[in-house]
């Protein structure tokens, strides 16, 4: 049987039979695998905080700890110690690690009067406290996201990660690198006088080993501009909304 | 009408053995006397992007072998009733299907992988292979001719992919399979030790072209058939 396969009808039958068939396909192959995805999605934000916090594999520290001893590492250095925070009073809840920023972001934008959740981890590694402070931001192309936590004056920062969507290899996508990350570490995010002032990723900033630590900066990528820019706002007002509910820890 | 569809029987070539001579050469021409990217020059771009390691390189092959055999399969089955006038559509469609699918199974199963290969793995889409051997092999040849088709070449770009990343992450990082084969850079041992350092260079894309450049060369002074006289 030859069909006439140059019809305009039969065109569109076939057109229409095809995105049937090929929606329905990847439908279901997207709903088959998506306990899976969010499960590995959940290990990579285990490790992601456990990073923050210092804790990384044992072997390479630029990596993060092996995903199969994420779990077993974040209930053993964080557990349940995860707070949602609105405004200045903080709730105890393990719902906090489902909080996602994007999210909150997105109603905030909506309704101006909304209370937004902020979720905070507290971790602790050898007796010392870890505030993990989770941002989100805007890089050059798409999306920023990071990880920065906070020594227990809310002064110093004690470890960062970040990790973008689709920054430029080589100029942005180098927010991810150990020589940009760790240059947060040991930073001050408040000025002389106490006051919240944040970090700017500075260019120009003539301190490539970062040894001012009070100068609220740190050394910016060449031929990244907007990913470093991206990077001083998220972190900027990543940790001010947080500020309300810090000064009533400080006191 | 009993004597024509008669004729039609008679017609029909006789069958072929699975693997012919012809069939082997479509599996084994794009290795070597007709790869892809050394010959035909096709799919530069991706060879450049993910061969600073053996690793991604070896999955980049596999999934563009997955992608490659079954959307030649698939086409080739369609090839009589796809409309001539939105064939390179559907054959679009096949490609991002194939693809989607692969990227969703490497996240679920290997995350830090499709992480690493990131948009190269939706790249696949825009391989000039792909399309290339749809249009000019799936469409007018039968089911098993255009599987093997499909394997042999992203087998011979998958070739060439795992040679360059060899190279370059040898002499780049050092490494294989991210093995520290020459010895520890940071504490001088192996061949450190006399003195050796990475060639930093290696790990960036212009030396991808470079190497496949030398590969190339290698390729045609072994075979002159090969050269094109100008």
């Amino acid at each position: 049987m030859a069909i006439n396969t140059d019809k305009n009808s039969y065109t569109i039958l076939f057109a229409i039979a095809m995105v049937v068939v090929v929606g329905s396909l990847l439908a279901f192959t997207a709903s088959s695998l998506k306990g899976r995805i969010d499960a590995n999605k959940r290990t990579e934000k285990q490790q992601n905080i456990l990073f923050a916090m210092g804790i990384a594999d044992t072997e390479d520290p630029n990596e993060f700890v092996p995903a199969e001893k994420a779990q077993e590492l974040f209930d053993q250095y964080v557990g349940d110690e995860q707070y949602i925070i609105t405004g200045s009073t903080a709730q105890k809840t393990t719902d906090a690690f489902d909080i996602e920023v994007k999210k909150e972001n997105d109603k905030l934008k909506q309704d101006a009067n909304y209370q937004r959740k902020m979720p905070l981890f507290i971790g602790k590694k050898d007796g010392e406290e870890f505030y993990v402070v989770p941002m989100r931001g805007n890089g050059l192309w798409d999306a920023i996201w990071g990880y920065v936590s906070l020594d227990k004056e809310f002064k110093t920062v004690k470890g960062a990660f970040f990790d973008h969507k689709g920054e430029t290899p080589g100029l942005g996508a180098n927010i991810k690198e150990a020589y940009f990350r760790d240059d947060f570490i040991g930073e001050s995010i408040l000025d002389a006088s106490g006051n919240y002032k944040g970090i700017t990723v500075k260019k120009g900033n003539g301190d490539p080993k970062n040894e001012r630590k009070n100068d609220n900066a740190v050394d910016a990528l060449a031929g990244a501009t907007i990913t470093g820019d991206g990077v001083t706002t998220m972190v900027k007002k990543g940790i001010k909304m947080y500020q309300p509910y810090f000064e009533t820890l400080k006191k | 009408m009993a004597e024509v569809t008669e004729e039609k029987v008679k017609v029909k070539e006789p069958k072929e053995p699975l693997f012919s001579k012809k069939n082997k050469k479509l599996l084994t021409d794009p290795l070597a006397d007709n790869n892809p990217i050394t010959i035909q020059v096709l799919g530069i771009c991706s060879a450049l992007a993910i061969t600073a390691q053996l690793k991604p390189s070896i999955v980049m092959a596999i999934s563009v072998i997955f992608v490659m055999g079954v959307g030649n399969v698939v086409i080739s089955l369609m090839r009589n009733i796809i409309p001539s006038k939105i064939r390179i559509i559907v054959q679009l469609i096949v490609v991002a299907a194939l693809v989607i699918i692969v990227d969703q199974v490497l996240k679920a199963f290997a995350y830090t992988l499709s992480k690493e290969l990131s948009v190269f793995i939706g790249l696949i889409i825009t391989n000039c292979i792909i399309m290339g051997r749809f249009e000019a092999f799936a469409l007018g040849n039968g089911v098993w001719k255009s599987f093997l088709d499909g394997i042999g070449n992203a087998a011979g770009y998958g070739l060439l992919l795992v040679v360059v990343a060899f190279f370059r992450e040898l002499l780049g990082s050092g490494t294989l399979f991210g093995a520290k084969v020459l010895g520890d850079p940071i504490e001088k041992t192996g061949l450190y030790s006399i003195g050796y350092e990475n060639n930093g260079f290696m790990v960036l894309a212009p030396m991808a072209l470079i190497t496949v450049g030398i590969i190339i060369w290698v390729q045609r002074s072994r075979n002159k058939a090969l050269i094109e006289d100008h």
